[in-house]
């Protein structure tokens, strides 16, 4: 075969055609029939019982359901963040005893179904029917309570949640204190800062644009799996759905009332994920590869001169 | 004169390799040492020995009198508290190959924040010396950006004004321009040279051999852990008595 050759001097008017892809347009085809399909389903089932939804998407048991599972989101997160940052810190230290207890901790808590350790703590009070205040081995005791009293259905959930997020973030903050160049550090100390100011003030700052996309990822998680707690009788939002559901045996509706409520929450979570990172990103290189920051979102590019 | 800097017997293993076998090193007060030698030959260990970032083995080592990290007591020494240590490493500036500005702050927040942290220097007070350091580098106007916005040549320049803000009576250069593009090594070298010309007593980790040619007033050769030649730059460098620096600066040419 031979190539034509063109005739004339090269124009530079002529338009560029696109290539066709047909095998592109039959897949967009077929998931356009999908959504329709899905849609149509969806809308003309009477099953759904969309009236039933909308009657309970705004009721108060619902919305009380809501704010306990934000209430509880929000503290088995703190819990979990602190006791993170602790046992990072503790693992990445040079002393045996410390990094091993971290170790443990993790292994235990890591290691276990969340919801084991919601129906252990629970039940804390077959281990130790009465919780002590003192000092341990000699001293003595402050205070002497029934666990039955302390461990409420909340502060089990909150136990339970809050410690094996911990183990997770554990995990996280210390992946995100590795990742900052060792260099960092040096220099911090060189300076004559000791290692708690250069962690507070040159490390950890680093560190959090590894940590909060992960740590991101596990509110949202976290939200879903603050639904445990149904089990041990906390009225969260997938629980305040069941109870009206075992009434009315409205059961779907229910369920999508409170699938709704988790949708909107978790992508609540996710616009203020991607301000945080955008704002942690400022002081950024943007390398391939390295950078998580969206790139077409800088205001000015970088300019090394 | 008095020595600025005396290490003596340095000892110093990692992991079963013997990285320097005993040195001996007086700097006086005012002057510059340049370091020169193979890579592995145990250069920046002696460095980061002499400012703490590595404990020693045997040996010791004065900075101004002082024991670096230790403290006699009776005929013993005795390991220092941090912040004992912190003062004594905030009287020694260090300018590192890879520049280890701060990322996470702008250049003058980079130079304020050992002032501010460390010496509870007032805000507006650090950030008028930091301007005037600044400047001295030749960076005043680039204060409000973040490292990765400057050149390699800049951010050696803030990261050498940012150890000059602690006031240090020494400063070590470890391999100060080895990261830079080969036309950026001059404005650091111009500093430097200024530095020198200011009085700033110096040890330079370098294998810029005509910056220690010019500016060294003593250069020592290292080899395998030892010092193995030192004198005065036109000794050492032009007619160096060691086969293994002839040897060392042949490559180099």
């Amino acid at each position: 075969m031979t190539t034509p050759t063109p005739t004339g001097a090269p124009r530079t008017d002529l338009p560029p055609v696109p290539l066709a892809r047909p095998g592109r347009r039959v897949a967009a085809v077929v998931v356009a029939l999908l959504v329709a399909w899905v849609i149509h389903v969806v809308f003309t089932n009477p099953n759904f019982q969309w009236h039933v939804v909308g009657k309970y998407l705004f009721s108060k048991e619902i919305l009380d359901g809501v704010k306990l599972t934000i209430e509880l989101t929000v503290s088995a997160m703190l819990i979990g963040v602190s006791l993170g940052v602790v046992a990072a810190l503790m693992r990445l230290s040079d002393n045996r005893l410390l990094s091993g207890a971290a170790t443990f901790y993790i292994v235990v808590f890591r290691g276990t179904p969340a919801l084991v350790q919601l129906i252990f703590w629970y039940n804390l009070a077959a281990l130790f029917p009465r919780i002590t205040l003192g000092i341990p081995f000699f001293g003595p005791d402050f205070v002497s309570l029934s666990a039955n009293a302390i461990i409420t259905p909340v502060i089990a959930a909150n136990l339970g949640l809050g410690l094996c997020e911990g183990a997770y973030m554990a995990e996280i903050v210390r992946a995100g204190i590795m990742s900052v160049e060792s260099g960092q550090r040096e220099a911090g100390v060189a300076l004559g800062l000791t290692r708690a100011q250069t962690m507070r003030r040159v490390i950890l700052p680093q560190a959090l644009r590894v940590i909060v996309p992960p740590t991101g990822n596990q509110i949202i998680g976290m939200l879903k799996l603050s639904s445990l707690a149904s089990v041990i009788s906390v009225t969260e939002l997938l629980s305040a759905a069941g109870l009206i559901y075992t009434r009315t045996f409205e059961t779907i509706p229910l369920l999508i009332v409170a699938s709704l409520w988790y949708i909107a929450l978790t992508s609540v979570l996710t616009l203020g994920q991607r301000a945080i990172e955008r704002r942690l990103g400022r002081s950024v290189q943007d390398t391939p590869g390295v950078s998580w920051r969206r790139p077409r979102r800088r205001a000015q590019p970088p300019v090394p001169e | 004169m008095k020595a600025m800097i005396e290490v003596r017997g340095l000892h110093k293993r990692f992991g079963g390799i013997d990285v320097l076998k005993g040195i001996d090193l007086d700097v006086a007060a005012g002057k510059v040492v340049c370091v020169i030698g193979p890579s592995g030959s145990g250069k920046s260990t002696l460095l980061r020995c002499i400012n703490h970032l590595e404990r020693p083995d045997a040996g010791y080592i004065l900075v101004n009198g002082e024991y670096m990290g230790y403290r006699q007591v009776g005929d013993r020494l005795h390991e220092v508290r941090e912040r004992d240590l912190c003062a004594s490493r905030a009287a020694i500036g260090m300018v590192f190959q890879r520049f280890n500005l701060f990322q996470n702050m702008t250049v003058l927040d980079n130079v304020t924040l050992a002032p501010r942290l460390a010496r509870r220097t007032p805000m507006a007070e650090a950030e008028r010396k930091a301007l005037t350091l600044l400047e001295r580098v030749g960076l005043a106007g680039k204060k409000d950006r973040y490292p990765y916005r400057l050149s390699g040549g800049e951010q050696q320049r803030v990261a050498i004004a940012r150890a000059l803000a602690m006031e240090p009576r020494v400063m070590l250069f470890d391999e100060a321009t080895s990261a830079l593009d080969p036309e950026l090594v001059g404005e650091v070298l111009d500093v430097m040279r200024a530095l020198a010309g200011d009085g700033m007593t110096m040890v330079v980790v370098t294998h810029e051999i005509g910056f220690a040619r010019e500016v060294a007033d003593e250069v020592v050769f290292m080899d395998g852990g030892v010092v193995a030649e030192r004198g005065p730059p036109a000794q050492v460098l032009q007619a160096p008595r060691e086969a293994r620096t002839r040897e060392f600066l042949a490559r180099l040419l």
